[in-house]
């Protein structure tokens, strides 16, 4: 790792200065910490989120939505959901392993947007509200690609907003050595229509498989998404898979994912 | 009734104490007053002509005591090839310079370019990055058939070509076998790849070398399976150290599979630069380092045939292989695909005919050397798979056809060289199908099959050649080292015990199974007896623990001094009883007088020893240590018969592991408890080969494997329990304690079973013939073979 | 910076960099040698402690922010008489080590397991120990152990 201090403020307020004075977050760090191991990235400050009570914990507001902040730990997120949304609390049971999930958090995972994390096909198929510093993003506008996303240069994520699907389900098969997604999708079933998001799969990142969500909002189960195809065009290939076999994935999970949800 | 100690008994570890409570003393645990820590900055291209290293603006930063290139090694060997091996037509192997960092051209991402010490490593990163490197990037041999083809790159500017060795065997039966293929009922020919692998100990590698002006004394505190093979190869070959003045240190060491058998470019430089700088030098492996820098294993391409004739009989066996050498040659890696391979190739069969012939390639890429099996796991896959292939090809139960083509006599001489003592193939298979309840199958397969999933079921068996070896045979062979291995008993005046041994202890718990041999021979306690091991200014010189060799070799060793240090201390019972010497019995700690009442404990016989005031000094020297080297007359051949139950998901090609059973005969054995660890462990290897591992490079010869990002190592999750049976034993016939070796069974043994059972789950129940999956059987690739 | 933390019971402090990560504050600086680093992208699971009573990677992890934190490693597992905790001697009893490099996370992965979950099935721990490797034992006897050391009775399989 190259050199670099680590503050840790104790307040929203100060955690925002001291980004804003040329620190990058430093949140569950359980992907950061690695990326710095092997000296890919060079922040100079970090800052650590650890400390700030207010990012952390699970609430409900006034519209029903679940409300994360975004310091909170997916082992949290697991025991605390699992009762009031359950296939949320079994996606964040299932990140990494049992020691990451005490120390990973929502808002990490979401600002690094890695194409192949959990909770970003969490967020985009629950319809989620990424809050930060200074603004309110829907799911829908926050994702922009591998690794990339609406948030701004010193902004952070603050809370995650959730409203709670009638059913939802997250099946993942994963990539068996970074036990990462080879292929996860998150299938949420509201009563205005069915949102699929995919995780793992797209050299784009995380993406809703409209024709998918189209079927399912008039016929919620397996059988309608027979003879659909996600286009393997824009599918990742690497040594654990090639295209075809994650686009025949994505159906297959999604599937399985109403299935379960069903 | 199990014993409850001496030979046969489950003994509780005793050095699992200290593993248990972070008391355990890795070579990382080491920290010497004053030391320095070395960064290698490493090749990030595969082929490249170094045209220079340009380290002055890297030199000046902070804590930067001193950089490394080659031009600083210019008076010191290579890193030597431990193995000679003669080709087809009577040449030796070409054998470049394994230089310690690269000189004039790089030929492997990561191989060691230039050395930073500093006060920290976090400094000797730093100033690595401010190192130049001025290559000119050529095209990168990877594939090895393209590698031996005219007008490809070649990997040494200084050899005629990419091929290291042709090699034949045996090139008499060459013509013999032919003929046979000609003439046979059936041939089933397979091409297959034996996937390359990363041994992956947990403990990455580390080193850490100390340099004594007032003595000339160097240490090399290091991760070795063989301190004694480093010391003589970095001492003689590499640094020119006589052995007086190098002491090699392995402490508790975190496994090692075969991967720290060898020695490495690492050990060289901290042992060299300890001295060149009079302070320690440490250097710590990452696993991203081990990734590149550790010698890989595996990595065969080959073609088999088996010939058949009209009633199913084995008649012939020829196979092809081309065997990755990497760029330069690992200590072991020329005996690799060729005398521990080829002498393999009969299998548990009596085939007449069988020819071997491998060509080994240089690439750029890693070294490839001996991983668990080393050798053998390739010969018994590609066997074992073409025997399942003709199976299914013929219609005949494939248990049956191998049961048919059975050795059943013993000793048997084979076509390929080597004499198996002792066997009953047929014993281990009945066992096999009794613990893994072949008999279920058809039942659990229906289960499966209304679950919508398929099953399949794969057996193999396979044999082994293990406690390498004979010494004049190996000689003769090409080894350029005796194999001999060495104990020295000391018995303290108490009566106590300390037995010295050249074999080392990574995982293997000789700490706790080696005491129970002495507890066994002389009948006292086993916590009467130490082993100390690992440290050559302890030990007498022994060649260390591979190959399945550690009680074999080194416990018949053991078992010489033993019994030296037994006749000797009836002489000194005999004088205190004044007895005759061939009346003295010992049993149980006492030595009795033979039909009399007279008798005197272990401990006042010893106490004699060493407190001579009573003692027949005119006729024996007082004291009681002895020390013995022990040469073994013949390989052992442990075999066994092994199953493999999974369920795969037709729809994913997803592929669980139900069950997995094991049916061993290893001799006799010391420890059970211990040896249904090692076959388990071997087995999780084997499973993790057949399904996870692959280490893989691009055409540019970057490795796309190159963290557990992407190389698959097993979970506990990836694996079931595993039935293991040990119960059939035929002892060896040439060791004093009848054991065959248990280490590498299981990674040997196990592949074939699980590709089988994954083709057999496709085969007999999606409707479609798939002959063939090369490994590792990821869902992707099962998926595809599918379609 | 300065940190201060409590590790196996004791309070303890000295200076490290913002880049110290917990492990090597840990093995350097208190020279408790038992956590261990076997790779480098937070998988392998061998310097596993636990960190206000959750268990961590402490090569995942920056010393500074253990700052406060209660901190226990495999040096703090036997009782003060070093006498092995149930599940130190499960695993002893039941052969669930063999070169020990792992083991130190494993008994500390297993020792978080029972603690939130007394009875585990066989499937729960291996789920458990996703982020434990280990390369010696196949995991059959690690399984074993710590169903032992929860008082479960053994699987047919897993008998022998």
């Amino acid at each position: 790792m190259y050199a670099f201090e680590i503050e840790r403020p104790t307040t929203l307020q100060d955690a925002v200065a001291a980004i804003a004075g040329g620190g990058q977050a430093l949140s569950g760090g359980q992907t950061l910490i690695p990326t710095l191991k092997a000296r890919l990235a060079d922040p100079g400050k970090l800052v650590s989120l650890h400390g700030v009570a207010e990012l952390k914990g699970v609430c409900t507001d006034d519209d029903g939505r679940i409300c994360i902040g975004a310091a909170t730990t997916h082992a949290t997120v697991a025991r605390e959901l699992a009762g009031s949304y359950p296939g949320l609390a079994s996606l964040a049971a299932r990140i990494g392993d049992p020691a990451v999930r005490n120390r990973g958090t929502i808002g990490g995972s979401l600002a690094n947007n890695d194409p192949s994390a959990c909770y970003p096909a969490g967020a985009l198929a629950s319809g989620a509200t990424i809050v930060t510093n200074t603004r309110e993003i829907a799911a829908d506008d926050y994702f922009h690609g591998m690794f990339a996303t609406a948030l701004e240069e010193d902004e952070i994520i603050t809370e995650v907003k959730f409203p709670v699907p009638r059913a939802a389900a997250y099946e993942k098969f994963i990539q068996p050595a970074s036990r990462f997604p080879l292929v996860a999708v998150f299938v949420a079933k509201f009563d205005d229509g069915v949102r699929v998001a995919i995780t793992g799969a797209s050299e784009t990142g995380v993406f809703r498989w409209t024709e998918a969500e189209a079927a399912l909002s008039s016929d919620f189960s397996a059988g309608a998404l027979d003879g659909l195809r996600v286009d393997p065009d824009h599918m990742i290939a690497d040594l654990h898979g090639d295209k075809a076999y994650r686009a025949h994935l994505c159906a297959v999970m999604t599937k399985r994912a109403v299935t379960a949800a069903a | 009734m199990p014993k409850d100690s001496g030979i046969g008994a489950s003994s509780k570890r005793r050095e699992d104490v200290r593993f248990l409570t972070g008391a355990g003393n890795y070579t990382d645990d080491i920290n010497i007053h004053g030391q320095l820590h070395v960064h290698f900055l490493r090749a990030d291209v595969a082929h490249a002509t170094l045209n220079g290293v340009d380290t002055s603006a890297a030199e000046g930063m902070p804590g930067v005591h001193r950089i490394f290139t080659a031009a600083d090694f210019a008076a010191v060997g290579g890193l030597p090839c431990g193995w000679l091996i003669t080709d087809r037509h009577g040449q030796p192997m070409q054998e470049p310079k394994h230089p310690i960092l690269a000189e004039g051209k790089i030929r492997h991402v990561g191989e060691p370019v230039a050395a930073v010490v500093a006060d920290t490593l976090a400094q000797a990163r730093d100033a690595a990055e401010a190192i130049v490197l001025d290559y000119d990037v050529l095209p990168a041999v990877i594939d090895m058939k393209a590698a031996l083809q005219d007008g490809a790159g070649r990997v040494h500017d200084d050899l005629t070509s990419n091929l290291c060795y042709d090699w034949g065997f045996v090139e008499d039966n060459k013509q013999a076998v032919d003929d046979a293929i000609k003439g046979a009922a059936h041939v089933t020919t397979l091409e297959l790849v034996n996937n390359r692998l990363v041994a992956n100990p947990m403990e990455p590698r580390v080193a850490v070398g100390e340099y004594n002006r007032s003595d000339d004394m160097h240490t090399l505190h290091t991760t070795s399976q063989n301190p004694h093979v480093i010391r003589l190869l970095m001492g003689a070959f590499v640094l020119g150290i006589p052995e007086h003045k190098l002491r090699v240190v392995a402490p508790d060491v975190g496994g090692g599979f075969g991967t720290k058998i060898f020695h490495y470019a690492e050990e060289a430089f901290c042992t060299f630069a300890a001295k060149a700088l009079n302070r320690p030098v440490k250097w710590t492996s990452t696993r991203s380092e081990a990734f590149m820098s550790d010698a890989h294993g595996r990595d065969h391409v080959t073609k088999i045939e088996l010939a058949l004739d009209a009633d199913n009989n084995f008649v012939a066996v020829r196979t092809e292989t081309l065997a990755n050498m990497g760029a330069y040659l690992s200590t072991f890696a020329s005996s690799v695909p060729t005398w521990l391979h080829g002498t393999l190739m009969a299998g548990n069969y009596k085939t007449p005919h069988i020819y071997v012939n491998v060509k080994a390639v240089f690439t750029n890429t890693v070294p490839v050397d001996a991983y668990r099996g080393a050798g053998r796991p390739e010969a018994t896959f590609q066997l074992e798979r073409v025997i399942d292939k003709a199976a299914r090809e013929l219609g005949v139960d494939p248990i049956k056809l191998r049961r048919q083509n059975f050795i059943t006599e013993f000793p048997y001489a084979t076509p390929v060289a080597v004499e198996y003592d002792t066997g009953d193939y047929v014993a281990t298979m009945d066992k096999l199908e009794e613990i893994a309840d072949l008999a279920g199958f058809a039942a659990r397969r229906k289960e499966s099959e209304a679950k919508g999933k398929l099953r399949g079921l794969g057996v193999n068996c396979y044999i082994e050649a293990c406690g390498i070896a004979p010494s004049n045979l190996v000689g003769q062979l090409g080894a350029r080292a005796g194999l001999y291995d060495a104990a020295t008993v000391r018995v303290n005046a108490t009566g106590s015990i300390s037995v010295m041994v050249g074999a080392h202890s990574h995982g293997q718990g000789h700490e706790t199974s080696f005491p129970q041999v002495i507890s066994e021979m002389i009948g006292i306690p086993e916590d009467q007896i130490d082993i100390v091991h690992g440290d050559t200014s302890k030990i007498p010189f022994g060649m260390g623990t591979y190959g399945s060799r550690s009680l074999a070799v080194c416990g018949s060793a053991m078992v010489r001094a033993a019994e030296k240090v037994i006749n000797k201390a009836k002489k000194i019972a005999a004088h205190l009883m004044e007895a005759s010497e061939g009346d003295i019995e010992l049993k149980n700690g006492r030595f009795s007088v033979a039909g009399t009442d007279k008798s005197v404990a272990w401990g006042d016989v010893t106490l004699a020893a060493y407190v001579p005031h009573n003692y027949p000094l005119t006729d024996i020297e007082p004291g009681l240590e002895e020390t013995a080297f022990y040469d073994p007359a013949n390989f052992t051949y442990p075999s066994g018969a092994y199953a493999c139950e999974v369920e795969l998901d037709p729809e994913t090609g997803h592929v669980k592991i139900e069950r997995f059973s094991a049916a061993d005969d290893f001799g006799n054995i010391i420890n059970p408890m211990i040896v249904s660890g090692q076959v388990h462990g071997g087995i999780a290897q084997g499973i993790g080969q057949a399904m996870l591992e692959g280490c893989v490079y691009d055409a540019d010869g970057q490795l796309l494997s190159a963290s557990y990002m992407d190389y698959a190592m097993p979970r506990a999750e990836d694996v079931p329990f595993y039935t293991v049976d040990h119960s059939c034993q035929t002892p060896c016939t040439h060791n004093p304690l009848g054991v065959k070796g248990c280490g590498e069974a299981g990674a040997i043994g196990s592949p074939p079973s699980v590709v089988n059972a994954v083709l057999d789950a496709i085969n007999s129940g999606s409707g479609k013939k798939v002959a063939h999956i090369d490994m590792p059987l990821t869902p992707a690739r099962v998926w595809a073979a599918m379609q | 910076m300065r940190v201060t933390m409590d590790v196996n019971g004791r309070s303890v402090s000295g200076e490290v960099e913002g880049r110290t990560l917990l492990v090597d504050f840990l093995r350097e600086g208190l020279h408790l040698t038992g956590t261990h680093v076997g790779c480098d992208t937070s998988q392998c699971g061998a310097c596993t402690v636990h960190v206000d009573g959750l268990l961590v990677k402490a090569c995942t992890m920056f010393a500074a922010e253990a700052e406060g934190a209660a901190v226990t490693t495999i040096e703090g597992i036997a009782a003060p008489d070093g006498t092995l905790s149930v599940v130190q001697q499960a695993f002893q009893d039941h052969h669930g080590l063999q070169c020990g490099f792992c083991t130190p996370g494993m008994v500390m992965a297993a020792t978080a397991l029972l603690k939130d979950n007394p009875k585990p099935s066989e499937a729960e721990i291996r789920h458990h120990l996703d982020g434990n490797i280990c390369r010696c034992t196949g995991y059959h006897n690690i399984v074993k152990a710590i169903m032992a050391a929860s008082g479960q009775e053994m699987p047919a399989l897993a008998a022998e």
